[in-house]
């Protein structure tokens, strides 16, 4: 049984329940598979500690959550500090490399991306987690590009398509740039 | 782009936008509540789509006065419902035993959180299960309906409704804060593959319309207010006209009937799900999220060898008893964890009689049980 664990953890504010959100979409709707969406949150609305868990898998999911995850995705230190003691030596971290400093290790795989830089060039931070979305989904392929494009598409804010089309097209290019061939370039 | 009708297709969505969505494709077009986390996405969807489909909203001053609102909606001839969670459902008990008495079909979803009090808002809980049969005051039997995933609380939602119509009752939705917040793929079936159970209408001409004579089972039909019958409702206790009488015998007779009309009906009623239990030494029994938790620490024992069953109920009020007690002659064990102290368990208990062993898994609230949790149960429970 094959099963993916996908926990994205950052602050309140940054859009990481609706990055969760679009990836349980996509995997469930477009890619046909199974995927359960859950949230934490505090009462805060912007700056609280805030991490969303996705499941995914080829057979029906009985228990919804993730006790170590296969893919973490970062982009606040102290998301960071809190989730990455949860990891198992495969586990595939990602981090926004201007808000995360990781300790060394050298037994975990770390994908980097300056997720937020990327998107204030784009014009707009806000867009920062579809780079991010873009990034995992290049790097860990737990859902097809397709899918998370048009799950990102149904998601957003009418008017605001291209501009979010650009940014998970651009997380997507860094991502490919970050895997050896043998990590499935190109796919 | 306004959809103007039931939604058709395949969605993403958590499970209180699938509990409204539930209530838009059993014809409900009012509801009245008051937003409480973590209900508030229930009214909130609810808002923004009773517009599109000629409904009305109301955002009421409380919950005293959603659920006198529901009601009266309901005897107005539109079915009608409310969502709420801990401090709001506590309140709302008065007038949901107005409802039994005036015997008025409607719907009460309970986004249930960790209690008592204000508790952890944002957080699970499954403390409101003994409320949800006893909270209002009086004797009395009722219905609740316990979904376990978003798909399920779309269901739940209509078959609430469909059961409020055909037995006349306020019908409760007892979710909880994991399954309400949680997003999974739910479908959303054509209108017309959804069966509906259309309201009672008197046969009767206006003139010789009695409104509390029942039908041969318990259940009188019901004239909506405006159609030309005259009828008389009131929460005192009243004969088949629905004039008051204060007399022992009947009180006797009317509350024997509201109890009488769902206990006689229960097979009927009743709705749970069975894993391996024929054979097993061991059942767990649960619902809502701790029933999933449980159906993962059910597959994780069954890898060791262990022969565990899981008993899912999907109604649990009124208590699927028969059936546990057939269980309890051919099981050594229940297991039961919930997400309280210890409320379901004691009808397990009560219904095992002493033929099996009870063992309650108790979880104070804010998050589900641990699966190992469970896990070390069944195997204590067959060494």
């Amino acid at each position: 049984m094959h099963r993916d664990e996908i926990v994205i953890g950052g602050l309140g504010g940054q859009g990481i329940v609706l990055a969760g959100y679009i990836m349980g979409k996509a995997a469930a709707l477009f890619d046909k598979k199974n995927s359960t969406h859950t949230q934490d949150y505090g009462p805060e609305a912007r700056g609280g500690a805030c991490r969303t868990q996705v499941v995914i898998s080829d057979d029906p999911i009985s228990y919804p959550y993730i006790d170590n995850p296969s893919v973490l995705a970062v982009m606040s230190q102290g998301a960071y500090n809190t989730y990455s003691p949860t990891m198992r030596p495969d586990t595939m971290l990602l981090i926004d490399e201007d808000m995360v400093k990781p300790e060394k290790s050298k037994d975990t795989r770390i994908f980097t991306i300056p997720a937020t830089r990327i998107a204030q060039e784009l014009g707009r931070a806000a867009v920062a987690n579809i780079v991010m979305l873009g990034f995992i989904t290049a790097v860990s392929q737990v859902v097809s590009r397709d899918a998370m494009k048009q799950a990102v598409l149904e998601s957003v804010p009418k008017g605001t398509e291209e501009l979010n089309t650009k940014a998970f097209d651009r997380g997507y290019a860094h991502g490919l740039e970050q895997l050896t061939p043998s990590e499935g370039k190109g796919k | 782009m306004a959809r103007r009708g039931p939604l058709v297709g395949e969605f993403f969505m958590n499970g209180d936008i699938a509990c409204a969505e539930g209530g838009i494709s059993a014809g409900c077009r009012f509801f009245a509540g008051y937003p409480i986390t973590p209900a508030t996405e229930v009214a909130e969807r609810m808002a923004a789509r009773l517009p599109e489909v000629g409904g009305t909203f109301i955002q009421m001053e409380d919950e005293l006065g959603s659920m006198a609102a529901i009601l009266g909606a309901s005897w107005a001839g539109v079915k009608s419902m409310t969502s709420t969670s801990g401090p709001g459902f506590s309140l709302m008990m008065e007038n949901l035993g107005l409802g039994i008495m005036l015997e008025t079909p409607c719907v009460v979803a309970n986004i249930q959180r960790a209690g008592p009090s204000t508790g952890l808002p944002t957080l699970t809980g499954q403390g409101d299960m003994m409320q949800a049969r006893w909270g209002s005051h009086g004797p009395y039997s009722i219905i609740a309906l316990c979904p376990s995933s978003p798909q399920e609380c779309y269901y739940l939602t209509i078959k609430a409704f469909n059961l409020s119509e055909q037995y006349r009752l306020p019908v409760l939705v007892m979710a909880d804060e994991i399954v309400g917040h949680m997003s999974e793929k739910v479908v959303i079936p054509p209108p017309e593959d959804i069966p509906l159970t259309p309201r009672r209408q008197p046969t009767t001409p206006p003139g010789e319309y009695v409104p509390f004579q029942p039908d041969e089972d318990l259940v009188p039909p019901m004239a909506n207010a405006g159609d030309g019958y005259r009828f008389h409702v009131t929460g005192l206790t009243h004969d088949e006209r629905g004039y008051p009488v204060m007399t022992a015998a009947a009180q006797d007779k009317l509350v024997r009937r509201l109890i009488d009309k769902i206990e006689v009906n229960k097979a009927d009623i009743i709705e749970i799900e069975e894993d391996g239990t024929e054979d097993a030494d061991v059942i767990v029994c649960s619902y809502g999220i701790s029933a999933r938790v449980s159906q993962y620490a059910v597959e994780l024992a069954r890898g060791e060898g262990i022969k565990v069953g899981m008993l899912r109920l999907i109604t649990v009020w009124p208590f699927p008893e028969e059936r546990i007690r057939q269980l309890a002659r051919q099981t050594k064990t229940f297991i039961v964890p919930e997400i309280n102290s210890g409320q379901i368990v004691l009808e397990v208990e009560r219904c095992a009689g002493g033929k099996a062993e009870t063992l309650l898994l108790p979880h104070m609230g804010g998050s589900a049980h641990r699966p190992e949790t469970i896990l070390e149960a069944i195997r204590s429970a067959v060494k």
